[in-house]
């Protein structure tokens, strides 16, 4: 095997684990939702695994990204703990925010994961000031910002990929159209098929690729950062894919049909990848076996530790609203 | 210590903390080359470049969204918007984004911007979407400062003080004091946030009075001066809120009037009215007065417009209708 075909299947198989590793967390979560053992609302990206690991696999530690309200796999891929996420959702003191966040406002910003965010669209203007502070610092950094594909019916996600294109900000607008903005089908809510025509608007590189393909989204992402990274401004890649659960869970989505589910599920991410490495020789089936228990274990040392940590104090309700008190 | 305008000493606040701290930049409409829908930002481009006076299109959502996005990523932007109205566009951005920041992402964040905004323009004639004063809809949101320009003195100190805050605060200039002269000292000076000054010592009343209506109380407290005894507080600053100065006055004088040219209904008047009552009722000759707009927009018409926002002579009638006077 010639060494770049290693690379890329290392690579490939490297991308298959953290999917796989996104799709347990998920998985648990919403079994430990329905258990009644996590409080608050849970969004989850189950089908969406290869855009948030084909994304962030092009970006390193120092640069940035901004996420949803789906945003468990943005958080893995950009490197958060799966430990801390979930003490976050169990609203456990040892969370990523000590229990204020849960999992719609999840965030590490010393890691560069500038938060998921409760409001839709909200996501890109905050890309965009990533941006500014970038041109400012006159750093080699980037932000990758996620949104879905009902924001793109929100002013700020235009204002803000106005400002981006204006100033040529070092910004990567994602958009994951998993084919419904909350209950809705997407159709419903844009009159225009296909948002590339958005990156026209803006004078800006815009692409459609197929988001249940991890390669397709790192390759599309990969030249966005490049040309993001040397100055010539900021991108928009769309990403087809698809929510396999509904808009939160415990959602009875008799919006769609089980039918269109399972034909988007024979585009399955991870199965397809699987598929693909085990018959090119490049992984057993063993080797794919202890991926998924590898997966499953992480996850349930991460729930212990979410069972085991203590709830905050009381007294932090009322700490870090200004950083000092006033 | 010479004299200079609101808009001028605004001006130097902002021109000597971009030259202090790489980090800060201006952003906004218009901000750059024009100088300014007021001209308050004027030269700031040419001192500093497009790379830290950036004048933006008019996306009042993205210019304050982006600044909470760079806070966080380092930067200590301090935004324009244009009219205090206009915040309007920008509300989920202030409410929901900057403002919720340090306290969800669990304490360990900063997320140092400044919004710079204009208020209070009912004597321009300006009509209802360019004249509201607004910062009691922001005291309403727990992690925002808020801070109120109310002579070029305070102006300068405090704008300074806001742009080294690492909270966000949102920062209120009046329209009508922009031109008002005042004792600004030379010499580069901040003013803490949470200071009440009293502006004017007296015995029989107090009157808390905000931007105009501190000009206007400040005003009417000579004229009645040698009958009536009036003592003027300047709050400078809403939130933090220094009720200590205010209670010591109304604890001395025993009446108490607020003037602000916010609606009264949970204004911010009402709020200090509120705590005053609260903290110093055994020390009260009458309940606290408010003055502030009643329940209706601005209106276009100059006699309309007296007839909806408070003016010195409504301070006087409150002074002289105090019981036992």
């Amino acid at each position: 095997m010639p060494d770049e075909v290693a690379k890329h299947t290392e690579q490939l198989a490297d991308q298959l684990r953290e999917m796989i590793l996104i799709r347990e967390f998920e998985t648990r979560v919403s079994s430990l939702f329905e258990d009644n053992e996590l409080p608050g609302f849970v969004h989850l990206c189950l089908g969406q695994e290869a855009v948030a690991t084909g994304a962030c696999w092009t970006i390193g530690d120092k640069d940035y990204i901004t996420s949803t309200h789906r945003g468990h796999g943005h958080s893995i891929a950009k490197g958060l703990e799966p430990d801390r996420m979930m003490a976050e959702l169990f609203g456990k003191e040892t969370g990523y925010c000590g229990g204020k966040s849960g999992s719609m406002h999840i965030a590490d910003v010393s890691q560069g994961m500038l938060g998921a965010n409760g409001i839709v669209g909200a996501g890109p203007s905050l890309a965009a000031g990533a941006g500014l502070s970038i041109e400012q610092s006159d750093e080699d950094r980037v932000c990758l910002s996620f949104f879905g594909e009902g924001s793109m019916a929100e002013g700020v996600v235009h204002e803000s990929m106005n400002l981006a294109g204006v100033r040529d900000l070092p910004v990567v607008f994602i958009c994951e159209n998993n084919q419904y903005g909350e209950m809705t089908p997407a159709a419903d809510q844009h009159n225009v098929d296909g948002f590339e025509a958005r990156g026209e608007v803006y004078d800006m590189p815009a692409e459609t690729v197929d988001g249940m393909s991890v390669h397709d989204v790192y390759e599309a992402t990969a030249e966005a950062v490049e040309r993001a990274r040397n100055g010539s401004g900021p991108s928009l890649i769309i990403c087809d894919t698809y929510r396999y659960h509904g808009h939160y869970e415990g959602d009875p989505t008799t919006y769609r049909t089980d039918e269109e589910v399972e034909q988007w599920r024979e585009h399955d991410p991870i199965d397809t990848l699987e598929a693909s490495l085990v018959e090119g020789g490049h992984l057993d089936e063993s080797e794919v076996e202890a991926i998924r228990s590898t997966a499953s274990d992480r996850i349930d040392e991460a729930v212990q530790f979410a069972r085991d940590s203590d709830y905050p104090d009381e007294e932090t309700a009322f700490e870090g609203v200004y950083t000092e008190e006033i | 210590m010479p004299e200079k305008s609101m808009r001028h000493a605004i001006n130097d606040a902002l021109s000597e903390e971009l030259a202090r701290d790489d980090s800060a930049y201006l952003i906004g409409e218009d901000v750059g080359k024009p100088g300014g829908s007021f001209a308050v930002t004027r030269g700031l481009h040419d001192e500093f470049g497009g790379d830290r006076v950036i004048d933006t299109p008019i996306s009042e959502a993205a210019i304050v969204g982006s600044s909470a996005g760079a806070g966080l990523t380092g930067s200590r932007p301090i935004a324009e918007i244009m009219y205090a109205d206009f915040m309007g566009l920008a509300v989920d951005q202030v409410m929901n984004q900057a403002g919720l920041f340090k306290y969800m992402f669990g304490g360990d964040v900063s997320v140092p911007i400044t919004i710079r905004t204009v208020n209070g323009g009912p004597g321009s004639n300006a009509a209802a979407q360019h004249s509201k004063s607004l910062h009691g809809l922001f005291m309403h949101m727990p992690g925002i400062r808020v801070v109120l320009a109310n002579t070029p003195y305070d102006a300068k100190g405090l704008l300074k003080s806001a742009i080294r805050s690492d909270d966000p605060v949102l920062f209120f200039e009046h329209m009508e004091l922009y031109n008002r002269e005042g004792e600004v000292p030379e010499k580069s000076y901040t003013l803490p946030l949470g200071e009440a000054a009293v502006e004017r010592e007296g015995a029989d009343v107090t009157v808390v009075a905000t931007q105009k209506m501190l000009h206007h109380a400040l005003n009417v407290a000579s004229s009645v001066a040698g009958n009536i005894s009036v003592e003027v507080i300047n709050p400078r600053t809403l939130k933090p809120l220094d009720i200590d100065t205010l209670i010591e006055s109304a604890r001395k004088t025993g009446r108490v009037i607020v003037a602000d040219e916010s609606v009264i209904q949970n204004g911010p008047a009402s709020y200090i009215a509120r705590r005053i009552e609260e903290e110093a009722f055994y020390h009260l000759e009458a309940p606290v007065e408010v003055i502030g707009v009643d329940d209706t927009p601005i209106p276009f018409s100059p006699p309309l417009t007296e007839a909806v926002v408070p003016d010195a002579s409504d301070i006087e009638t409150a002074i002289r209708e105090m019981p036992r006077i």
